[in-house]
């Protein structure tokens, strides 16, 4: 009887996720045009969390994003701060968004607009700015900044008009694309920026803007093959969003990591809105030269949104050459694909890979499932310094904790037992 | 008996559940053995597969 209730409840929340068809329909400042933003919040990565309890990468973006806001002048000052709890701290998943690594966004930041045009809601990212030394992993110096103020003064601008030029772009048949030249969506983003480029230069060239603008800005998205990941993230965000809050569901609609804490929130639990934690693990990867496990944080980032929607880790068997980037061998690829059908409710209609006769990739991960097999979802994902203000120092394959699955479950046999169905 | 005999006398193709040692043991005699990867449910936690048990 509940079996059929849960299943049921399940059907109708794959169904939504499946129906999904973000779009990117514009671009603005975060104050804007996100809900809920002010002058003195801070967006961050993951569940929430305080300043005292922040790993190293989030600290440096913090600091980094206030210096870069003129609220601070230096990393004294945005320390002294940012422990006054002047400043709002809040995670992304709250103001409908989500942020790669650190994931901290300031008002004037530039904001891609997601929207879901089967049901209406929407989502935000923020422009990515490359690998290495960047904010989100936590480097806020003064090519940092200065890079941020180019996006906020070009780059988003360019873009923005450059996009009213071209009309809305359909994300989702972009991400499919993707999927079938070789990128998962997470971290290999190579096709897809290519593709990006080629929808949008035309109209780049006809914008308003200075020739040599126009040529920073196409230079800038072809020297980052990363640069779509802030695409297929919030489209992700907006496709599962609109699955939030099924009652019965043990869907999981949220997975993010703050860099100190690993959350999941599921479907048919408190609406979707509570968190269920557990200390971040550490990455098993590859390191940049010069680097070891010994300078790594632990895991951080929105990005695992990424996994949840049926691309990303669940569609490395679509990307083997991302084995280079974050360790294993091709078949270590196609595994993690294949066991991932083991905790998901279904099978994707839209993104597939061909190396499995074009199968559908593994959707909706469903906490039973995950509670019974043991097998965790698979996440690679990019490794932060520890330290703040010095950035990206490899990439890897992680697993979230089980205990956030285990303690999720917990909570919706007490909810179904004070309803008296169990 | 003898369909037993027969099979023996046949190529055998192993699939090993359990302890991995007794397909290693066929691996080494040149036997093809592959090891299913089996855990018990929810790891064997008696409180996970009480909560579970509760869904069904």
């Amino acid at each position: 009887m509940v079996m059929e209730k849960i299943n049921a409840a399940n059907d109708k929340a794959l169904e939504i996720i499946l129906n999904g068809q973000p779009s990117l329909v514009g671009i603005g400042k975060c104050l804007d045009v996100v809900p809920g933003m002010t002058e003195k919040t801070l967006l961050h990565a993951g569940p929430p969390i305080t300043w005292d309890k922040a790993s190293g990468p989030l600290r440096g973006a913090m600091m980094g994003a206030l210096i870069y806001e003129g609220l601070a002048e230096d990393e004294e000052s945005a320390t002294k701060l940012l422990e006054s709890g002047e400043i709002t701290l809040d995670p992304w998943h709250h103001h409908d968004g989500v942020g790669p690594m650190a994931g901290v966004a300031s008002a004037s930041m530039p904001v891609f607009i997601i929207k879901n045009e089967t049901y209406g809601n929407y989502s935000y990212c923020t422009l990515n700015e490359g690998l290495g030394k960047v904010l989100r992993f936590g480097a806020y110096n003064k090519e940092v900044i200065d890079r941020l103020k180019w996006m906020e003064r070009v780059l988003g601008p360019l873009l923005k008009e450059a996009l009213e030029l071209h009309g809305p772009m359909d994300l989702k048949t972009l991400i499919a694309q993707m999927l079938q030249m070789g990128d998962e969506g997470h971290n290999r983003n190579k096709s897809g920026t290519g593709m990006f480029i080629r929808a949008i230069a035309p109209h780049v060239a006809a914008t308003s803007f200075d020739l040599q603008d126009k040529i920073d800005v196409l230079k800038f998205m072809d020297s980052n093959d990363h640069f779509v990941l802030n695409l297929t993230m919030p489209a992700c965000k907006a496709t599962l969003d609109a699955a939030k809050g099924i009652p019965y569901s043990t869907i999981v609609t949220t997975q993010a990591r703050n860099g100190t804490e690993f959350g999941i929130r599921v479907s048919g639990i408190e609406g979707g809105d509570r968190w269920f934690t557990a200390p971040a693990e550490y990455i098993d990867g590859l390191y940049f030269p010069g680097y070891s496990q010994e300078d790594a944080n632990p895991d951080i980032g929105d990005s695992v949104i990424t996994e949840i929607a049926g691309i990303g880790g669940f569609a490395m068997a679509t990307a083997p050459a991302i084995v280079q980037f974050v360790g294993g061998t091709p078949q270590d690829a196609v595994n993690y694909s294949t066991s991932m059908y083991e905790i998901t409710h279904g099978e994707n209609n839209v993104y597939q890979i061909p190396f499995l006769n074009f199968r559908g990739t593994a959707t909706g991960i469903d906490i039973r499932k995950v509670v019974e097999t043991g097998i965790l979802p698979v996440i690679n994902t990019g490794i932060a310094h520890k330290d703040p203000g010095v950035g990206q120092v490899g990439a890897g394959i992680v697993r979230p904790p089980m205990k956030c699955y285990e303690d999720a479950l917990q909570a919706f046999v007490e909810m179904l037992e004070k309803e008296g169905l169990v | 008996m003898s369909n037993i005999n027969e099979l023996f006398g046949k190529e055998l193709k192993v699939i090993n559940m359990g302890l991995d040692s007794f397909g290693d043991d066929l691996k080494e005699q040149n036997i093809k053995t592959v090891q299913m990867r089996w855990r018990p449910p929810a790891g064997g936690s008696k409180k996970m597969m009480s909560l579970l048990s509760k869904l069904k």
